[in-house]
């Protein structure tokens, strides 16, 4: 209970630094921030397909920022989550391109999101075994496997992906309708794919707070050394915990290129890796705020459109509403270790 | 204490203004007819989006009580997350009956938009989905014949050239930028060996494509650097191909230390202005009058499926109100060129002239158009690859 109140002051103090910043800003340009907060709103909860809309980000969004808890859990900052994003996207696009006019396509999907799972863990998987073997620190072993994760799909949709015929960064051939995420009639996101977002989030809960492999991630995340001791082996924790991470992330590349954009480009990430980092630091490193927050910003991201249609404003607002945010929560936060220290 | 009460009422009020807030956009449109225009570029790129997005203002003033709602950038490099669908679905909340998508690159996703919305018109510029048999029923195509606007370009160009050297700064590659490419090419060629009388192999015509239809970072070539690569390596003239006006910023900045270099912008009518001195011309879009006419035909209850490629009106190509391209003579274009330039588009409106007279081969050798064969629409619309003679990848 205790917790709980904490938790609500620490959010209503980051909105309250967070909402007069941005209004302040809206401001300084001329623009209603009252209307502007207004489209936000209505153009995220204003009907169900902009709802369905926002659940189609929050999916790929709570996908990768389950990862992450994983990898922060052991204590590393798995920044690679980026390029493992791209890499899934990778993996399952090249298997649907093999399964074009397969028998079985439902088979095929489900061969391709483990493709894609399968390619963002070997990704991560490359950027833990360069920390332990090569003493590369994570954050910046992620950030050049991103770059490289890049020039990768770059080079697939410019070279031996491309469209017949055509040279264009635009993407690669569309897959045929049999090889799409499946959906139901009339709905704009997919029942199958919010099912597994949502069991991610289960298993999650039970894996981190309530199996053994969880507590002694834990124990591994905050004293190496220490479990030593108790005979476990800290480096198997920290490559299981990333390639968890990184088949997570993968998941979520997947799920964009059989879901959403149904081919891959160039921008299939849509950014969600880095967009990750900032809910689970926003979130604290804690599970449960992580799907609350992922919806926040999903339909941050969904709304802003509204803004460039109706008021003429650039709909990166969203983003520095979102940044915003997790400034103050850094801040919140941090203030909050500081007076814990001063007391103890 | 005070934050908190504070907070509390800011999202009390918040809430309650959108609460108020939901009819207001939603249920104040007196408006016939609401059209939706997807731009993929900035609405003042100064190039192809800013050309649709003129058209768009020229059917509201045309036809009172109409309304645009445009949303521009639309390409997920600018709005992660974006997709067409989604973005048409906003567009038909807020009433539009007729949908236009101005690039190529919205092909499937308007495909797929028009399926979900049979109500509603769609129209896919640039697209032949009409022509191969994709389109839904409510799926229209519209295309500028911007094939004799390249020609008169390319016309230009090679009346200037000093030493036979025209470059084009060219997008993504697919039939379109192949023909419209060839086109800058045989009227390039043209100026220089018919009416210029220098022989053909002194003339080289370089394509280079920078991955789509405007720079994005990190994604395709930087224009600016193939502009300035093109300019150190001999060539004078650059004719752009893509959505924004590089070419002529380059020139501009080369002109100044002391080069004699030009460019021709392309898409928009006021592309030469922001840099006159380096500018030969520009070859334009003019969507207005299509879009008016399409437009009172969803009115009307007139709209018939069509596939549309919309030519100059050869009396007045410059006509607002009629021509559906047209050619601004840029400051930098000599006097002696105006007079040649204006010849050249009489005979090419009066048919006297007709670039696409075989023989012309294709880039590997292989016949495009026979000797004396006039190629078909269909034949210019398909062009499989760029012509023998021009440099560059054809696919």
């Amino acid at each position: 209970m205790q917790n709980l109140k904490q938790h609500l002051i620490d959010t209503l103090l980051i909105l309250a630094i967070a909402g007069p910043f941005t209004s302040l800003l809206l401001a300084l340009v001329g623009a209603s921030p009252a209307d502007a907060f207004g489209h936000l709103f209505s153009g995220s909860f204003g009907s169900w397909s902009k709802f369905s809309r926002v659940l189609n980000v929050w999916i790929p969004l709570t996908l990768c920022s389950l990862g992450l808890l994983y990898a922060f859990r052991s204590g590393l900052w798995n920044i690679g989550v980026e390029g493992q994003l791209v890499l899934g996207a990778v993996g399952t696009a090249g298997v649907l391109r093999l399964g074009v006019d397969a028998a079985s396509p439902l088979l095929v999907l489900m061969l391709a999101l483990l493709a894609g799972a399968l390619l963002g863990s070997l990704w991560a998987l490359l950027a833990g075994w360069l920390k332990i073997k090569g003493g590369v620190h994570e954050i910046f072993a992620g950030l050049g496997l991103n770059f490289v994760a890049m020039g990768i799909i770059l080079w697939l949709i410019f070279g031996p992906w491309k469209r017949p015929g055509i040279a264009s960064m635009s993407g690669t051939e569309p897959f045929p309708r049999e090889l799409w995420f499946p959906m139901l009639e009339g709905w704009r996101v997919s029942p199958f794919a919010l099912a597994l977002a949502l069991a991610a989030i289960v298993i999650t809960a039970w894996v981190l707070n309530h199996s053994r492999f969880g507590l002694n991630l834990k124990a591994v995340g905050h004293n190496p050394r220490a479990v030593l001791l108790y005979g476990l082996s800290p480096q198997t924790y920290l490559l299981t915990a990333i390639i968890i991470s990184g088949a997570l992330a993968g998941l979520a590349g997947g799920v964009q290129v059989s879901a959403i954009y149904h081919r891959l480009i160039p921008a299939i990430s849509s950014g969600y890796g880095y967009l990750s980092l900032l809910v689970v630091m926003l979130a604290n490193f804690r599970l449960l705020p992580i799907p609350l927050i992922a919806l926040f910003f999903a339909a941050l991201n969904v709304g802003s459109i509204q803004l460039p249609m109706m008021m003429q404003l650039d709909s990166s607002l969203a983003g520095v509403i979102q940044g915003a945010c997790v400034l103050s929560a850094l801040l919140v936060f941090g203030l909050r270790r500081l007076k814990k220290g001063a007391d103890g | 204490m005070r934050f908190r009460v504070r907070a509390f009422l800011g999202w009390a009020t918040l809430a309650a203004i959108c609460l108020l807030n939901v009819p207001a956009v939603f249920g104040s449109d007196k408006a016939e007819l609401t059209f939706g225009m997807l731009l993929v570029g900035p609405y003042n790129d100064h190039g192809w989006s800013q050309a649709h997005y003129e058209g768009g203002r020229y059917v509201e003033a045309k036809l009172p009580g109409s309304k645009m709602i445009y949303i521009d950038k639309v390409n997920p490099a600018d709005r992660p997350g974006l997709t067409i669908p989604a973005v048409v679905d906003e567009l038909v909340d807020k009433g539009a009956q007729l949908i236009i998508g101005n690039s190529d690159d919205m092909k499937d996703g308007m495909r797929e938009a028009a399926s979900q919305h049979p109500e509603i018109h769609f129209l896919h510029i640039s697209g032949d989905d009409v022509l191969t048999g994709n389109a839904p029923p409510n799926l229209s195509n519209l295309m500028g014949r911007m094939e004799y606007g390249k020609m008169i370009a390319g016309f230009a160009a090679g009346l200037t050239t000093k030493d036979g050297r025209v470059a084009y700064l060219g997008p993504l590659i697919n039939e379109e930028t192949r023909r419209l490419a060839a086109s800058a090419y045989l009227g390039a060629r043209h100026a220089w060996t018919v009416v210029r009388g220098m022989p053909a192999e002194t003339f080289k015509f370089r394509v280079s494509w920078i991955g789509f239809w405007f720079n994005i970072p990190g994604v395709t070539a930087d224009p600016s650097q193939v502009a300035r690569n093109f300019f150190d390596t001999g060539y004078d003239v650059i004719l752009s191909g893509i959505d924004t006006n590089e070419a002529l910023i380059v020139a501009n900045q080369q002109r100044k230390e002391g080069k004699a270099v030009y460019a021709l912008p392309y898409d928009f009518i006021g592309s030469c202005n922001s840099a006159p001195e380096a500018c030969l011309g520009v070859p334009y879009y003019n969507w207005g009058p299509d879009y008016t006419r399409i437009a009172k035909s969803v009115i009307n209850g007139s709209w018939n499926q069509a596939w549309t490629w919309s030519g100059p009106n050869w009396e007045a190509i410059n006509d607002a109100d009629s021509s559906a391209i047209g050619f601004i003579i840029g400051d930098a274009l000599s006097q002696a060129n105006r007079e040649q330039l204006k010849a050249f588009i009489a005979d090419l409106g009066s048919g006297k002239l007709n670039l696409f007279t075989g023989p012309l081969s294709y880039q590997d050798g292989s016949d495009y158009l026979k000797a004396g064969e006039i190629a078909t629409d269909r034949q210019v619309w398909y062009l499989k690859q760029l012509l023998q003679g021009m440099e560059g990848a054809s696919k």
